[in-house]
């Protein structure tokens, strides 16, 4: 097989990285001469060439579709990613964020002429505390983790406020990698607490390590294992009783949106990611938002910039002096994921209070039905019910010689994206699927009964095919190794 | 409701196939304090023109930067943005996937991710460059944290040519980890001396260029200062475009150059998101932060790409990580790098003198206006200037007739009275000889 | 000439008061394809139990415990520019550093060879 650019096939087409379609004379912009100009760069200016390519505007537009074909999107395939939640994305909230009156608006414009943008950013927050029951948000967060850091900042700054030096913080060996990193990022010690057998918090083992030097348990609620933790009233009651504050990672807060009030959790803190539960575009990676939800006795600790109403109107608060607070600073440049904002409260006024919660109730039910249907085949790793994802080790495979890998890789050439594999940590060789609300039954009846074909057939020894897979790609699994082990993390040209 | 598919027909049957008669059985762990029986109060569900009719509200209380001469900057820049890129960007591929966690179903996520850091290193003139960060802002942050992994040092020297907020994201983000953030004093005026503070304690400097206030400069010197102490030269990028005409950071000695994306290829946005940019030398790539794509071969030898040095990140090295970040700004970096390829480097730098030149005529018709100084020698496409009295007032004045007439100084700096009088504006290739004469002629009204 | 091992699947070959430590074929086996290795400096003080070098595959990162205390001697740059010999030659050529014991009578905590290979018999 040729490994040389243009061996297209079909509709599988080569496409050579853009720095190899370099052809000068062409541009894919017309821009005017300049005025003639003496330069005011102070002898700063560029010498020699950059390197970049020149195409013209179709070779440009070709590479980049070319690009889009060779990748699985929630529009193409069901991409049910455990942990990820990838619901359909609305396109009516890409036709409102690009309003002018919304998009083509300056964060350093004067407030009165920013009043519908600022009054947008309030009645998100309006949305998001409402829905929690949650007095107190930050907007500011970029995504979730810098929600958790957000948080955890707050509330070492309410201890500090408080005279008090603690040092650490309790988080679930199911916790997503982020929630130890941001308590790391903020000082803190990271403590970890096993899980029972049920795949919850050991209660008796977090007792146990609490104490007056514990600043927060993190929690995540839903759990990574796509299950409620049923104790968490009395994990609540726990850490409040030494003092400490309770953080909820509400990355899985998509399955109990409108059926649980955060509040009466006894949740101090958490963070909200939008590009999860409120349908806002993954984007290949982000830009997500990650709005935090705080109680009153935090909120004052909170970074800037906060917005406010008063009977002049909308104002932004940028600087904590004379307002009484004592923010822990600022965290983001400017004033949070706006083009974020208007896609999520798009979507949440078009599902109003009724959809939202009938999403949530949905989610769960695709959830369970996938559980349900695939429990005899696969090896689920809990009892039911589950909330919106249901998790499967590989006990299945064993003595297969199939690996975890082999069966997600085996998925795609069925025509589905693979669940979130190796995650959470807590079971071996993890099968994670979240279904979200975005699938009939139609689509999960296809899906089961190719995860149940894929099941017996690895039972049945056909390894080879398995280790084979993906086939039908735009390319077979790749080194990983190698890409470690010499890493090229960038285009040079040939050396003449 | 248009984004749920399961019928009530569906429900009942699966229901039965899950042995339970209701939903709300599913949610039996939840307590029931906790319960909401009723649905919230808040507006029920609403059909597209109905939202669309309230969004459209809101943006109508706007004055969109189109629709006003427009010289606001400092740090988020408005360009003209090729209907191409809006377009590509919203192929369902893109807009809708996740993190190329898989790569044989993400390749075309993990080549422009390559591309983008290829373009990112070339215009900052550096070895190697991340998969993006939330913000120029956050980027500063990460960056001051690494330089004091890389030098086992734990001070870090901000200049006062720094954005404020990039100033103080670093500061209140490292607030708890045992660092020092040190930062000088705001400088219109560039009388800071960074040179005579650069000693053994510092890990690194971080400064601007273009700075705040519009200075260029030349850093060479300074960062031979800094090489000659095992200091970290950091430079922050707020206007990328400037690459296309101003010497990169990386040949004038920067170690990591981190700055915001966003004028290149994505609107303003009232702010965010952003796009971070982070580019360092190969030899600390193994404490920079964020996700990597990296070139390999699949099993047939062909060439593609994977997400690579995972161990870096907190999804493996969880407390460990260099960072916490994990979901960054994907689809922005594609905006970017579509927009950057549509350039070239004919266009690229050929609207880098656009913007110039346009400063350079902005800035000499405001020298001619009664009252006021315009206080750079040198600059990009934005500069400060000192107005014979506050500034504030005189941009409200201003935002009334429908002029959008750059940032006063005091907007960030309340508590620096000698501030006051100072504005920032900015003129980019969006910016007509009409627009400059309208806020030529309204500022010799406003200031006489 | 002995080699001892510890439960964390490092090993150490003493001559006199030197020790040249490295990882066990069940470690490398463990980890996978090894990417990367970091190495102490020359001169490093490490103490019994103390992290003194890690190792990464592409999905995992783990931590070398130096199963001696003692000051770094020399380290074995071959091992840093060639990661895969780890897993070619774990308890042979991909030596990670030697070390000057500075209390030789950790040793006694140590498993022998047969020791070590019965403790690894009980993990399957």
């Amino acid at each position: 097989m040729s490994g040389d650019i243009g061996a297209s096939r079909g509709m599988f087409l080569e496409e050579p990285l853009i720095f190899e379609q370099d052809t000068p004379g062409r541009c894919g912009v017309d821009l005017p001469e300049p005025e003639p100009f003496d330069d005011r760069l102070g002898g700063a200016r560029r010498q020699g060439a950059i390197g970049l390519p020149d195409l013209s505007e179709p070779a440009v537009v070709r590479h980049y579709t070319r690009l889009s074909q060779k990748n699985f999107g929630i529009d193409t395939v069901f991409y049910p990613l455990g942990s990820c939640t990838m619901k359909h994305n609305p396109r009516l909230g890409e036709k409102m964020a690009r309003l002018p009156g919304l998009s083509d608006i300056h964060p350093f414009q004067p407030e009165s002429t920013v009043q519908g943008a600022l009054e947008l950013i309030d009645l998100t927050a309006h949305w998001l505390k409402t829905l929690t029951g949650m007095p107190a948000i930050v907007m500011s967060p970029a995504a979730g983790a810098h929600g958790e850091f957000c948080g955890l900042m707050t509330i070492r700054t309410a201890l500090e406020d408080r005279g008090e030096r603690r040092t650490r913080v309790l988080v679930p060996e199911s916790a997503h990698g982020t929630n130890p990193a941001s308590a790391a990022a903020c000082g803190f010690a990271v403590d970890a607490i096993p899980a029972t057998a049920e795949g919850r918090v050991d209660l008796a083992a977090l007792k146990a390590k609490l104490g007056l030097d514990v600043a927060a348990v993190m929690l995540t609620n839903p759990n990574t294992c796509g299950l409620f933790e049923r104790d968490i009233l009395e994990i609540a009651e726990a850490i409040h009783a030494v003092g400490g504050y309770f953080y909820c990672d509400g990355a899985n807060y998509n399955a109990i949106v409108g059926r649980v009030r955060i509040v009466d959790l006894g949740i101090d803190v958490m963070h909200i990611n939008l590009h999860k539960t409120f349908s806002t575009p993954h984007g290949g990676g982000g830009p997500g938002a990650g709005p935090t939800v705080l109680s009153a006795a935090l909120a004052p600790f909170a970074p800037l910039p906060a917005v406010v109403h008063d009977d002049k109107g909308f104002r932004l608060i940028e600087h904590a002096a004379g307002s009484g607070a004592k923010p822990c600073g600022r965290i983001k440049g400017y004033h949070g994921q706006f083009g974020v904002f208007v896609r999520a409260l798009s979507y949440m006024m078009s599902m109003g209070a009724d959809g939202l919660r009938q999403a949530s109730s949905d989610a769960v039910l695709n959830a369970n039905y996938l559980l349900a249907e695939l429990s005899d085949e696969l090896s689920p790793s809990f009892a039911g019910p589950c909330m919106h994802e249901a998790l499967f080790d590989d006990r299945f495979l064993k003595d297969s010689g199939v690996t975890t890998l082999d069966f997600a890789k085996a998925l795609i050439d069925e025509g589905f994206h693979p669940m979130t594999m190796y995650f959470p940590l807590v079971v071996h060789g993890a099968l994670l699927m979240e279904p979200t609300e975005t699938e009939g039954k139609n689509t999960l009846d296809q899906f089961i009964a190719v995860v149940r074909d894929l099941a017996r057939r690895a039972k049945a020894g056909e390894s080879e095919a398995f280790k084979a897979a993906p086939v039908h790609t735009p390319r077979r699994r790749l080194d990983e190794t190698a890409a470690a082990r010499t890493p090229i993390l960038r285009w040079r040209p040939v050396e003449a | 409701m248009r984004y749920l598919p399961l019928t009530e027909a569906d429900r009942q049957t699966m229901l039965a196939a899950i042995g339970v008669a209701k939903v709300d059985d599913l949610f039996a762990d939840v307590p029931a304090a906790a319960r909401r029986e009723a649905p919230v109060d808040l507006p029920f569900s609403a059909g597209e023109m109905d939202v669309e009719r309230r969004l459209s509200a809101l943006a109508e209380k706007n004055l969109p930067a189109g629709r006003a001469p427009f010289f606001i900057g400092a740090g988020a820049y408005r360009h003209h943005v090729p209907a191409a890129v809006d377009a590509l960007i919203q192929r369902g591929e893109f807009l809708t996937s996740y993190t190329p966690y898989q790569p044989e179903v993400s390749q075309g996520t993990l080549q422009y991710l390559y591309e983008f850091q290829t373009q990112v290193a070339l215009i900052t003139g550096m070895d190697v460059a991340n998969a993006s960060m939330y913000d120029g802002a956050t980027a500063t942050a990460e960056a001051a944290a690494m330089a004091c992994r890389v030098t086992k040092r734990k001070t870090i020297l901000l200049s006062g040519n720094l954005h404020p907020h990039y100033r103080s994201v670093t500061a209140t983000s490292l607030q708890y980890s045992g660092l020092v953030v040190e930062a000088l004093d705001p400088d219109p005026l560039d009388v800071e001396d960074l040179l005579g503070r650069i000693g053994p304690d510092i890990a690194c400097v971080v400064v601007q260029n273009p700075g705040f206030f519009g200075r260029v400069k030349d850093l060479s010197a300074l960062a031979a200062a800094c090489h000659a102490e095992g200091v970290l030269l950091v430079v922050a990028v707020t206007e990328p475009v400037s690459l296309g005409l101003i010497a990169p950071p990386g040949a004038m000695g920067a170690d990591i150059v981190v700055g915001e994306g966003q004028s290149i290829g994505n609107g303003l946005n009232f702010g965010g998101p952003g796009l971070g940019l982070f580019a360092t030398a190969e030899k600390y790539l193994r404490q920079m932060p964020g996700r990597l794509a990296g070139q390999t071969v699949d099993v047939d030898g062909r060439r593609g790409w994977v997400l690579t040095l995972s161990t870096r990140e907190q999804h493996i090295r969880r407390e460990k990580a260099t960072s916490n970040i994990c979901t960054n700004s994907g689809l922005c970096a594609l905006a970017f790098t579509i927009h950057l390829s549509l350039l070239g480097e004919t266009g690229f730098r050929r609207l880098a003198e656009i913007n110039h030149a346009k400063a350079v005529t902005l800035a000499d018709k405001l020298r001619r206006v009664k009252g006021i100084r315009v206080l750079n020698q040198t600059f990009f496409n934005e500069f400060s200037v000192l107005l014979p009295k506050s500034a504030a007032p005189v941009v409200e004045t201003l935002a009334g007739r429908g002029i959008l007439a750059g940032v006063p100084a005091s907007r960030f700096y309340p508590s620096y009275p000698e501030l006051d009088e100072v504005l920032l504006l900015t003129a980019t290739e969006t910016t007509t000889e009409d627009e400059m004469d309208r806020l030529v002629q309204a500022l010799s009204e406003v200031l006489s | 000439m002995s080699t001892y091992f510890t439960k964390e699947h490092e090993w150490v070959r003493v001559t006199g008061t030197e020790g040249v430590v490295g990882i066990t074929d069940y470690a490398q086996h463990a980890l996978g394809d090894v990417v990367f290795v970091e190495l102490p400096e020359v001169g490093k003080l490490l103490t019994k139990g103390g992290e003194a070098a890690v190792v990464e595959s592409v999905k995992a990162a783990s931590e070398v415990f130096s199963p001696v205390s003692g000051e770094v001697l020399t380290i074995n740059a071959t091992v840093v520019d060639q990661p895969a010999l780890i897993n070619d030659s774990p308890e042979d050529g991909a030596w990670f550093f030697s070390v000057r014991l500075t209390n030789p009578a950790e040793l006694d905590g140590l498993m022998d060879r047969a020791a070590y290979d019965a403790f690894v018999k009980s993990l399957e």
